[in-house]
């Protein structure tokens, strides 16, 4: 079971690489594959018999189809099959076999099930052809005849018909109850803030597009290279949705050009390159455009009000968080937004709210920090609202409401550093020297506006299994179905593994992206190292023990007499502690006792009734400055400083990059990233590169990052938690307030795009300090 | 994207003949030039553009950048923008068309970038590019979906109920500003056109972004003598620091004389209608006046004369109004040299 996949193409370190140990700051593994081209993502595997699918893609958002005009189409040289719901293959109906492991409540989208149109974009039909080329001329000439309905996409239009969500997703609580009396403490707090916060829609942009390619074998068996998160999920989703069995089906995704949720469930293109493979028996590709990849799910647009209410020397009395959020109409698709406002700040009465208004879209899908992105957002500029109402420096404001435990439960936290992530990065950032009034700083025809926020999100842990094979001439292979989107994965696993058995990093291979592989989760919620590296670090714990006996038993054993707790793995080998002279090298010991390869399994299980005592979390602290013309409008990021506890930190410079690119996308959320729908048409329109905007190179100043010290053995055996979404929440705030301090005008609304910031008619000098 | 034929043509007769010739202009599109193909080519990805045939001008002697007998520069239709835009002539003496064409796309788009193809580039309007949608520009008669729609990038002057759209150029701006005028020729002979009737306004006829006819081929741009390098400022504003098309952009030109007097003045926008708008009679308000804040105000407010916003892009007006302001001011200065970094933007 745990043989090498020779055609995986798994990296493996640089020859030379050498001796690593945990939170070493090692270079990626797969960094050559990657920048050579060698590193295959899903559309790039070939097969002799391959054909091409295109998506045709509805251009109403509500009704049904009455008909295709597919003559024209047909007609192209080349095209082999135009699949539509009129001629699919089997697929299963019932609602639950489209479940994959990650489905919200309700009746997932069956893709080419019906006639029904649920959402624009939506594809109706699969164009298949020998070329590529092919495809797409004939996909152009599809004409669909529709019988459209009243569609309704507009959040804010929708309202009032809100509803309270079913609460069924992984990893989602909804709110608690009310704490305390929040109305009553709020009319009775001497000092109150409330507002309204708005996020637009923001669409997935990985670099890699959406992608399938099925692989048919002689025998029918399918191998498919997905773009997913996990190879295991979409393996499975294949196999109910399609009635074939689990050896019928290899899913993999050894490389993964980006994802941040957009790959947690399987998109549609998978099950329509497998409907065009099972009816035409041949091998297919089916490959989104950037434009189809606005059809998939986003992060919802919401609208929070926030009401506060303090004392005069900033204590809190109470919180008010409510949230309103789109959802398709055939699934409540929910995130946390509010509830991290029960849970970051000391405050006896805190009410919170969650409705969700179902309209004609695709279900929204998770995106970085889901939910905590936008919800934290609104919490800590409404923070930074009352800092000033009380004329009182927005981290001080903080600091007398820092949360020493859990408030619901009285649960203390497993480990909370967040007070070091304040101090360090404060000091880093020279926030002592911010004047409290806005307006105070300007720099030639700006003004400069200093601003900070915190930021939270869940420490997880999922169960795992991890195998394991030492081979004689010392070559590690360790496996487990895990997922390297790009975060890290690979190198992080490799160095727990090398660091647990003293080996050179390149002699140790780790093996993911299969879903024969040993049980791993879905790459998401920043659990992917505290799971699969405690599972990495158990089988290695297992190896270890085994090498030690087995030393221990030689002849002659220079370890005759030693406990395992007096040798240590380091050097390639096992030696003693107190005498690193007494050693043998894993080769050494392997041919003494005449094993070609030893072979580990572990099945890692959350300490769940020991984490149950504890709230586990990881925070940040987000300092930032900005330049603000605001005769304009226009806003530049100068400065971050991004202060992380995120337990301990295994590959401290994929981690770093985590999470200062976590902090290019905060900038992104800030200023630029809005989906702009139609209401008119049901759709959305900036669906390409040039007009859906992330943040660029010349928008980005300075990034520092701070991990702070902490390791927490209650999260994971290995002291992590995890670092992929932590390093985005905060980050609009802290823009946000930083551009009031700047400007004296407070922005509710992002992207805070130029005419949300530059000042009003009649209030503004144009004149640059020349 | 459509299937089509291509040709390399060899001089601009070959491709003129090649443009021209049977099974090129079918009812689905006609044979089109391909320069540097960053627009052309997206167009026809998303079945925006339909060429049966494309005709690629890359060959063609046109990439050179030479002076005039007249003392102005000939700016060849195939120079790539990076070329232009770095030439030392261009920067030396117009270092307002440099700025803007720097502000521009990005650096891989600008090295592909031909001045030809900028010139003619269409419009970024959301709806031109989607074909699911209605649009008079893209498919004449059917609708402009943008009214009432999406319009942060749409024209506050010049519209008609037709087409709102706005002409994205950069580049285009400042050669409005500078007077440029464009060489063409035909299988009829050549002729030349001042760039203020190169584009024209959308009417009743939006496919229609310019005056230029089917069968013509753009073989220059030509600038008039320099009088305005040591006062000139482009200025844009966008959503991004880079690679975002102007929401506004100004380019604006100063002659000053000894006494610091304004002899003559160019103004010209971008990202606010059809055509890189320009007014003479906003000009005339400087003409003669010191270079100050109040006159700056008179000159924007007769270039913004009748300016009417579509509610979503209204903020363009004020936006305009100090980017005009603010960009007479930079002039007035004297010209700023490239900031730090700008380049590789
Ligand atoms: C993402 C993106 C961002 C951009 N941002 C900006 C920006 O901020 N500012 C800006 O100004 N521009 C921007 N551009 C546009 C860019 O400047 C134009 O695409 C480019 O200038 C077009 O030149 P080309 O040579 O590639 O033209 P092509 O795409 O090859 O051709 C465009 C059109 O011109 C015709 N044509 C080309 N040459 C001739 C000729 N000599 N005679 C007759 N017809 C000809 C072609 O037939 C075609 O119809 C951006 C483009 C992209 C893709
Ligand atoms: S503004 Fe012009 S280009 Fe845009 S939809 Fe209307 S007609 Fe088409």
């Amino acid at each position: 079971m745990n043989d090498l996949i020779q055609d995986l193409q798994s990296p493996v370190a640089d020859a030379g690489t050498g001796f690593v140990r945990v939170g070493m700051p090692v270079s990626r593994v797969d960094g050559r594959a990657k920048v050579t081209g060698e590193a295959r993502y899903a559309a790039e595997h070939p097969a002799h018999d391959l054909a091409y699918g295109v998506v045709v893609g509805s251009t109403i958002a509500r009704g049904s189809i009455a008909g295709f005009r597919l003559r024209e189409a047909l007609a192209v040289p080349g095209v082999v099959e135009i699949i539509t719901h009129e001629n699919r293959p089997r697929m299963r109906s019932f609602d639950l076999f489209y479940k994959d492991m990650t489905a919200p409540a309700g009746a997932p989208f069956r893709p080419l099930y019906d006639g029904e149109i649920h959402f624009s974009g939506q594809p109706v039909a699969l164009v298949v052809a020998e070329t590529f080329e092919a495809a797409r001329y004939a996909a152009s000439l599809v004409a669909v005849d529709y019988l459209p309905q009243q569609h309704e996409t507009n959040l804010m239009a929708h309202l009032a018909r809100s509803h309270k969500p079913k609460p069924l997703k992984a990893g989602f609580s909804p709110p608690p109850d009310e704490r305390g009396d929040a109305e009553a403490a709020l009319l009775a707090a001497p000092v109150r803030i409330e507002a309204e916060y708005y996020s637009g829609v923001e669409h997935h942009n990985p670099l890699e597009l959406f992608a399938s390619t099925v692989i048919r074998g002689e025998d029918g068996h399918l191998t498919i290279y997905d773009k997913t998160q996990s190879s295991q999920n979409s393996r499975w989703y294949v196999s109910r949705v399609f009635g074939l069995g689990k050896d019928k089906v290899t899913v993999r995704n050894p490389y993964v050009g980006g994802a941040f949720g957009s790959g947690l469930r399987p998109q549609y293109q998978l099950p329509l390159a497998v409907m065009a493979a099972l009816q035409l028996r041949r091998s297919v590709r089916v490959v989104l455009t950037r434009q189809q990849m606005f059809s998939l799910g986003h992060r919802p647009e919401t609208l929070q009000r926030i009401k506060l209410g303090a004392d005069h020397d900033g204590r809190l009395r109470a919180i008010v968080h409510e949230a309103v959020a789109e959802t398709s109409r055939y699934e409540d698709y929910v995130e946390v937004v509010v509830n991290w406002s029960g849970q970051l700040y000391a405050c006896d009465n805190v009410k919170l709210l969650y409705r969700l208004v179902a309209l004609d879209q695709s279900s929204p899908m998770d995106m970085r920090a889901p939910g905590a992105a936008h919800g934290v957002h609104a919490l800590e500029v409404a923070m930074d609202e009352l800092a000033w109402a009380l004329r009182l420096d927005p981290l001080e404001l903080r600091l007398r409401n820092y949360a020493e435990q859990d408030q619901m439960k009285g649960l203390p936290f497993s480990s909370k550093a967040l007070r070091d992530c304040y101090e360090q990065g404060a000091r880093r950032f020279g926030w002592a020297r911010r004047p409290l009034a806005p307006r105070s700083m300007r720099a030639g025809s700006e003004l400069v506006g200093w601003g900070m926020a915190t930021g939270t999100w869940d420490a997880m842990q999922m169960f795992a299994r991890a195998g394991a094979v030492l081979h004689a001439d010392g070559r590690l292979v360790v496996s487990s179905a895990a997922t390297d989107i790009g975060t890290g994965t690979y190198t992080a696993m490799c160095t727990l593994a090398a660091d647990a058995l003293g080996l050179r990093l390149e002699q140790v291979m780790f093996q993911l992206g299969d879903s024969t592989l040993p049980v791993a989760p879905i790459e998401g919620g920043s659990s992917h190292v505290a799971t699969v590296g405690s599972a990495v670090a158990g089988v290695c714990e297992k190896l270890r023990k085994r090498l030690f006996r087995m030393a221990r038993r030689l002849d002659n054993s220079p370890f005759a007499k030693a406990r395992f707790d007096e040798v240590e793995f380091a050097g390639g080998g096992l030696r003693l502690r107190r005498q690193p002279s007494v050693a043998m090298s894993v080769e050494e010991v392997m041919a003494a006792a005449g094993e070609a390869r030893l072979e580990e399994k572990y099945l890692m299980l959350p300490k769940v009734l020991k984490q149950k005592q504890y709230l586990r979390a990881t925070h940040s602290a987000v300092f930032c400055e900005v330049r603000v013309d605001e005769a304009f409008g226009t806003v530049r990021v100068t400065r971050v400083v991004s202060a992380v506890a995120a337990g301990r930190i295994i590959s401290a410079k994929t981690a770093r990059s985590q999470v200062s690119g976590a902090v290019v996308w905060g900038i992104s959320q800030a200023l630029h990233e809005e989906t702009h729908a139609d209401h008119r048409l049901g759709r959305f329109m900036n669906h390409n590169l040039a007009e859906y905007h992330v943040t660029v190179n010349a928008d980005v100043g300075d990034i520092d990052v701070i991990f702070v010290d902490e390791d927490d053995r209650i999260v994971s055996a290995i002291g992590a938690k995890g670092v992929g979404e932590i390093g985005i929440v905060g980050v609009a705030a802290a823009v946000c307030n930083a551009i009031f301090h700047a400007t004296g005008r407070r922005v509710r609304s992002t992207p805070m795009t130029p005419e949300k910031v530059m000042a009003p008619e009649g209030d503004v000098s144009v004149s640059a300090a020349l | 994207m459509t299937p089509f034929a291509y040709h390399l043509a060899r001089d601009p007769a070959d491709a003129l003949a090649a443009l021209t010739a049977p099974g090129g202009n079918t009812p689905l599109g006609a044979a089109s030039f391909l320069a540097g193909g960053t627009n052309l080519l997206d167009l026809m990805k998303e079945n925006v553009a339909r060429p049966m045939r494309l005709v690629d001008l890359n060959q063609l002697a046109l990439a050179r950048i030479e002076e005039t007998p007249a003392g102005g520069l000939l700016l060849g239709a195939l120079a790539r923008n990076a070329d232009t835009a770095y030439h030392p002539l261009v920067r030396s003496r117009y270092p307002l068309l440099s700025a803007a064409i720097l502000a521009g796309a990005s650096p891989q788009i600008r090295n592909m970038a031909s001045n030809g193809g900028n010139l003619l580039q269409r419009t970024r309007c959301y709806y031109f590019y989607d074909t699911g949608t209605p649009c008079n520009k893209r498919s004449p008669g059917s609708g402009c979906a943008a009214r009432g729609g999406l319009t942060r990038l749409h024209a506050i002057l010049g519209a008609s109920e037709h087409c709102i759209a706005t002409h994205p150029s950069d580049m285009c701006v400042a050669l409005a500003a500078l007077e440029a005028v464009v060489h063409l020729r035909s299988a009829r002979g050549e002729r030349q056109l001042a760039f203020a009737d190169f584009h024209r306004l959308p009417g009743d006829t939006p496919q229609h972004d310019n005056t230029m006819a089917a069968d013509e081929l753009i073989t220059h741009i030509e600038l008039p003598p320099a009088r305005y390098a040591a006062h000139s400022a482009y200025l844009k504003l966008r959503d991004r620091a880079s690679y975002a098309f102007a929401l506004v952009s100004v380019a604006a030109a100063l002659a000053l004389d000894e006494g610091g007097r304004i002899v003559s003045a160019r103004l010209a926008l971008g990202g606010v209608a059809h055509k890189p708008w320009r007014q003479p009679e906003a000009e005339a308000v400087l003409a003669g006046k010191p270079p100050e804040a109040a006159h700056f105000a008179a000159a924007a407010a007769v270039l913004l004369a009748g300016a009417r916003g579509e509610s979503v892009n209204d903020f363009k007006i004020p936006m305009a109004r100090r980017a005009i302001v603010r960009a007479l001011e930079v002039a007035a200065a004297g010209t700023p040299g490239p900031a730090c970094g700008e380049e590789e933007r």
